[in-house]
């Protein structure tokens, strides 16, 4: 286990050699895994600190963002979310499930003609709102959508 | 990590939509083995790097709650048919997998 733990250490140190190198403009992005993997931000256990360590506390309320999810799930393992904004400039997309044990759920970032939709399936412990926080031209925007669900997916 | 991801790309005007899944445990690391009573340690797929013709489209960050074998739909826009699409995965142990496919 400790071996592992360093292991594991020592490629997010590697990682973030990585991230230096693609900023001195030495490798160009795509050809390796860039940026290093924001732990704060997954590892919080609420979504206020969740959006703290993305650095979107304080979003406002959007009406073009749209979330596409079952209003009832019927397993927590797995549900379809797909969202898609349309604010124009969108950079990126993150979902949180509010009340999952880490709220935070994935983040995705749109470069050279990627459009602001992704779709996935995400696992939720129980019923909550599925929240998603949209940054578009250095602003955050959020939006949310409640799921029932009636078998967790997270614990068993 | 099982080997294997699946892409398809489709192109609907001058717009690819993209398709993978990708075979992955995705453990969470809160479960307990029914017959130790210890946590299983989470293993899941991290990062998620897609590109187009060899130029990144979308980079993604991910938790241990994305669902097992991993679904990723995204829509790239100035496409073209033949265009090459990879994706490339890595896990929270450092394993990697990726899958190519031009868009049809």
């Amino acid at each position: 286990m400790n071996q592992l733990r360093r292991t594991f250490l020592k490629s997010t140190g590697a990682a973030g050699t990585v991230a230096v190198a693609i900023a001195a403009g030495l490798l160009r992005p795509g050809q390796v895994l860039a940026a290093e993997w924001n732990k704060v931000a997954f590892d919080a256990t609420t979504t206020a600190d969740a959006m703290k360590g993305m650095n979107v506390a304080g979003a406002a309320e959007s009406k073009d963002i749209l979330i596409k999810a079952p209003d009832i799930a019927e397993n927590g393992a797995v549900v379809p979310v797909e969202v898609t904004s349309k604010i124009p400039g969108t950079t990126s997309i993150m979902i949180l499930v509010e009340k999952n044990q880490n709220p935070l759920i994935a983040e995705f970032e749109f470069s050279n003609g990627a459009e602001g939709f992704v779709s996935t399936r995400i696992k939720m412990a129980s019923t909550s709102h599925v929240k998603v926080v949209v940054k578009a031209g250095g602003k955050a925007y959020t939006t949310s959508k409640e799921v029932k669900v009636t078998i967790g997916g997270c614990g068993g | 990590m099982a080997e294997g991801m699946k892409i398809r790309a489709t192109l609907q005007g001058d717009v690819a939509d993209v398709k993978a899944l990708m075979n992955h445990i995705m453990e969470t690391g809160l479960r307990k083995d029914a017959n130790t009573g210890k946590l299983i340690p989470a293993h899941f797929i991290n990062h998620v790097v897609a590109t187009l013709n060899g130029k990144t489209v979308l980079e993604a960050q991910w938790g241990a709650a994305v669902a097992k074998n991993p679904f990723l739909g995204f829509r790239v826009k100035g496409a073209k048919v033949g265009d090459k699409i990879v994706i490339n995965a890595v896990d929270n142990h450092g394993e990697k997998m990726s899958g190519e496919s031009a868009i049809v």
